[in-house]
């Protein structure tokens, strides 16, 4: 019998113990790879701009490589090397308009079930007042011909699948910029993962 | 690829609160309609963020002085261990805690309750496990306050812990109650996990072990976080749902 402790809601005031300086750039250290910039709202069954959640992501470095022990890929291939600047994990919350922004580098695409590869993601949470429990997405990328055969966009309405996929939204001075809105409920809804 | 990699188990039902909880009205317009889709593990959910005792500065496991003085209310310690489902200890994991003051008003703008500020509680905390997972930590017991969810709606005593564990999937936010809080009945929040041993152990236990004499009572609060699979998957990812 398991003795899972259950999760409860975020609440409204985490901001002062959950914010660290810094954590929204994940790119700050100097990482290899594609610098690139992720804007979006979060937005509620209504449409209202959600100003109380919290967003993090969790990603691979531009080898595809994530900085953690049980990814072992480098003792296989010796080519997809730790960055020593790039831990990828990030950390922000929205402002009162809904909106969050967050720096990184492109990710490089990870090995899925089977042999198969995945489309670079980003993998994301989301927590705020309402939400008993996170809310796990991906964020994909525009214009990557590893989409057509990912195994989870593949399984994908057209319309569902398009939400899981950042549109480009212009280039910034030293990165392209995302945009990748988040809908809690709705027609637009995101598509939320089941981990 | 060759490598084998164990997923994380899947939560049994009843376990973890629904989204759509409709007692709890914040989740009216926020708990999403369609039902999330369920993914097979892969390094993308296995791997995750690891914080431990490097983001842990001296102090920050004690939240009963600061700016320079004292705060008010009652002492407490809350000590417990982090273990996964298996009963494994998960070591060197960052805990963060955040909490009302002995008034019932958290130090952040957007808590409008008419109570007291405290200067000397700033009502946020951070503690990494050690090799047997266990934290501690010294604060002063927080305040029931009245909330907007229903008429006449009070919060119950609690304290936020957020945790990371090994993996994506093991990411866990959740809030720790005191025994005999009458308010645990009437919370919809508390009461949203469907499980009532699950919710249990979301209460903590008074311990006379813990208590420090004449300084402060004790609490014990032990986590459990999501255990691995017993299926091993090839290649660095599962072929399979799980």
């Amino acid at each position: 019998m398991s003795r899972l402790t259950p999760s409860q809601t975020i609440g409204p005031f985490f901001h002062r113990a959950l914010l660290h300086e810094g954590w929204n750039d994940l790119a700050a250290r100097g990482a290899a790879g594609e610098r690139i910039a992720i804007e979006g709202r979060v937005l509620d069954g209504d449409g209202a701009p959600v100003g109380d959640a919290m967003i993090e992501i969790w990603q691979a470095n531009a080898a595809g490589r994530y900085d953690h022990p049980e990814d072992r890929q480098e003792d296989r291939h010796g080519n997809r090397p730790i960055d020593s600047n790039f831990h990828g994990f990030g950390r922000v919350a929205t402002d009162s308009e809904g909106r969050f922004r967050l720096r990184t580098v492109k990710p490089g695409a990870v090995p899925g079930g089977g042999g198969a590869m995945q489309a670079p993601h980003i993998n994301v949470s989301v927590f705020t007042r309402g939400l008993l429990k996170r809310l796990a997405t991906r964020i994909y990328f525009p214009d990557e011909p590893l989409n057509e055969s990912d195994p989870l966009l593949s399984t994908l309405p057209a319309k569902r699948r398009a939400r899981l996929i950042a549109r480009a939204a212009g280039a910034g001075a030293a990165e392209r910029v995302l945009n990748f809105d988040i809908v809690l409920q709705g027609a637009d809804e995101t598509v939320f993962l089941d981990v | 690829m060759t490598s084998t990699l164990l997923g994380y188990r899947r939560i049994a039902k009843g376990l973890d609160p629904p989204y759509d909880h409709a007692a709890y009205t914040s989740t009216h317009k926020r708990a999403p309609k369609n039902p999330p889709i369920r993914i097979a593990h892969t390094l993308s959910e296995i791997t995750g963020p690891r914080f431990g005792a490097e983001m842990v500065g001296a102090g920050d496991a004690d939240l009963t002085h600061f700016a320079g003085g004292e705060a008010l209310g009652e002492r407490i310690v809350v000590t417990g261990r982090v273990f996964d489902e298996d009963g494994r200890p998960v070591s060197g994991a960052l805990v963060e805690i955040w909490q009302a003051n002995s008034a019932g008003r958290y130090a952040h703008v957007a808590d409008q309750h008419d109570a007291p500020l405290d200067p000397h509680f700033s009502g946020v905390g951070r503690v990494a496990t050690g090799a047997d997972g266990a934290y501690r930590f010294a604060t002063i017991k927080p305040a029931a306050y009245p909330w907007k969810n229903h008429y006449n709606a009070w919060r119950p005593q609690h304290i936020h812990f957020s945790l990371f564990g090994p993996g994506f999937a093991t990411r866990l936010i959740t809030q720790m109650y005191f025994p005999g809080d009458p308010l645990l009945q009437l919370d919809p929040i508390f009461q949203s996990v469907p499980d009532a041993a699950a919710r249990e152990r979301l209460v903590c236990a008074f311990d006379l072990e813990t208590t420090i004499p004449e300084r402060a009572l004790g609490y014990r609060f032990d986590i459990v976080l999501r255990g691995r699979d017993a299926i091993p998957f090839e290649g660095g990812g599962s072929g399979g749902a799980r």
